[in-house]
């Protein structure tokens, strides 16, 4: 019986039409696909993009060169030197993020005592010179001023998980 | 029409010898089809990437041009800007015009096909004839491709490719064997309208098994998924067209959907009535053009056998070299064999449908 079964599903083709009628089914179901740049993905505030290094509400950079971001940094992408700042303060006179050494891990952000140094949710960036990959203080900092409201926001929701 | 036609023209053409006129005439109607057939077989790669895509859950290309539809005209701009390597020990003639044997046939064959019931290009008494001779012909820009490019894998890529062609060839030629037995002539245009009357007249019903392996061989014939072993790029890379770049390769693609809307244009033809309608039992549709024949049912047969196409290649995996051989020379040509004699028979005692 089984032999008869299986030498009709073989004559009629059985097997085939079960799996075009898979494909058919599937032509008419609605596509998930996300068209991106107009359509994204949701993104989470917990997202580690881009570096940034903020400032206290007064204008004082926050970073006062504890070298910890340095230490911990598992890729060794941060490279510090400090020195005197303006004011007479300990600062940075350099702090380089290497943007392809990192592995945007989060451990420098989660070692800072002062939340200097942060990651925000900016994934959208890109290169067009050789050198762009090294993030400077200057740099850092005015991506730190420009999405301030977002970062804060961003760290805010996260506090009571960290 | 030839209200609109001033009469200094008409009188001009009347003045024409009548073999100029019968001359341009013809011109003008293979213009008119091959520009069709290459405009069809441009956005048939377009909907090809479409279909699939809906197949997998995606949409397929849409950002060239409004839905995408540009994308065709993309393809063929890139490739024709790009450089024509030609391999450097390989033999220059055979290289550059194994592309055109492979289209040549795939364009020339539709000279006979009715695409209505009053236009063929050349209504001749041996179509059907001349379409087999000439989807054979089809055969030695693949095997010229492979040794021209003077590449190893190429060659095998192309013996392997030649090898299949010809298995299937047979099993495709006893199909129409049966189909020419049914209707009772080699004129294509004969053997539609052999079938008129209806959907219940249709070559499709009596002959089902011959169409099944007719168009199972067809799509092992153009190379297609999933009888694609030899242009598999897993395996062999681009098998036989390894070596092509730029207008060559452009040609070799073209040749291959101009194949596949050349095998649903006959499929259509032989066993689904050709131009007639879909609808002629429809009565409650009175005397809508839908019921008549014309060229807008050919065209939706054609489309839905490109469907097909597109439909099969996103279904099913590919076949293993020996399972393809093993299928075409032992299970279609013993089928079809069988069903000549049977038919032979069935039409000797003049028993319904299966004879003219």
């Amino acid at each position: 019986m089984n032999r008869l079964r299986s030498w009709a599903r073989t004559l009629l083709l059985y097997e085939l039409w079960i799996g075009l009628a898979v494909t058919l089914r599937n032509f008419f179901r609605p596509e998930v696909t996300v068209q991106y740049p107009e359509e994204k993905t949701p993104q989470s505030f917990r997202y580690r993009g881009l570096h940034a290094l903020r400032r206290y509400p007064n204008g004082e950079e926050r970073c006062i060169a504890c070298k910890l971001c340095e230490a911990v940094c598992p890729a060794l992408a941060i490279t510090i030197e400090s020195g005197i700042g303006e004011d007479g303060t300990r600062r940075t006179t350099r702090y380089d993020i290497d943007l392809f050494k990192c592995i945007y891990c989060g451990f420098c952000e989660e070692a800072c005592p002062v939340d200097a140094i942060v990651e925000t949710r900016i994934h959208e960036y890109h290169m067009e010179t050789p050198g762009e990959n090294i993030m400077t203080k200057d740099k850092l900092l005015a991506i730190g001023d420009r999405f301030e409201a977002m970062i804060a926001a961003d760290k805010a929701a996260d506090a009571k998980y960290r | 029409m030839n209200r609109f036609i001033p009469d200094f023209v008409l009188e001009w053409w009347a003045g024409l010898p009548a073999a100029v006129q019968s001359v341009t005439v013809s011109t003008t109607q293979i213009l008119v089809v091959t520009v069709a057939i290459i405009l069809t077989v441009a956005f048939a790669t377009y909907f090809e990437r479409k279909v699939i895509g809906y197949m997998q859950g995606r949409l397929g290309p849409n950002r060239v041009g409004p839905r995408g539809l540009a994308q065709p005209f993309a393809d063929v701009i890139k490739l024709l800007i790009k450089e024509v390597i030609v391999p450097q020990q390989s033999n220059r003639f055979l290289f550059l015009i194994a592309p055109l044997l492979a289209l040549v046939p795939a364009l020339a064959t539709w000279a006979v096909i009715p695409l209505s019931e009053n236009f063929v290009i050349a209504d001749i008494d041996a179509g059907l004839l001349y379409v087999l001779s000439l989807t054979s012909m089809g055969v030695y820009g693949i095997i010229l491709a492979g040794w021209a490019a003077n590449s190893k894998y190429a060659f095998l890529g192309a013996m392997r490719s030649a090898a299949q062609i010809v298995a299937y060839e047979i099993a495709m030629g006893f199909a129409l064997v049966g189909v020419l037995m049914a209707a009772g002539s080699l004129n294509l245009g004969e053997i539609v309208r052999a079938q008129a009357g209806g959907v219940s007249e249709w070559f499709v019903w009596p002959l089902l098994p011959l169409f099944v392996v007719y168009f199972v061989s067809a799509v092992a014939e153009t190379n297609r998924a999933p009888f694609d072993v030899a242009e598999g790029e897993s395996e062999i890379v681009a098998g036989f067209h390894v070596e092509y770049s730029g207008v060559a390769f452009a040609i070799f693609f073209l040749a291959e959907y101009a194949n596949m809307v050349l095998i649903s244009a006959l499929t259509a033809v032989f066993f689904f009535g050709g131009w007639g309608s879909l609808l002629e039992g429809w009565t409650f549709l009175g005397d809508s053009w839908l019921r008549e024949p014309s060229f807008f049912w050919l065209a939706a047969k054609i489309a839905f056998f490109m469907f097909a196409y597109f439909w099969f290649r996103a279904t099913f995996p590919r076949y293993r070299y020996d399972q393809i051989m093993r299928l075409g020379w032992k299970v279609f040509i013993p089928v079809t064999l069988v069903w000549i004699a049977v038919e032979g028979v069935m039409a000797w005692m003049k028993v319904g449908p299966w004879a003219p």
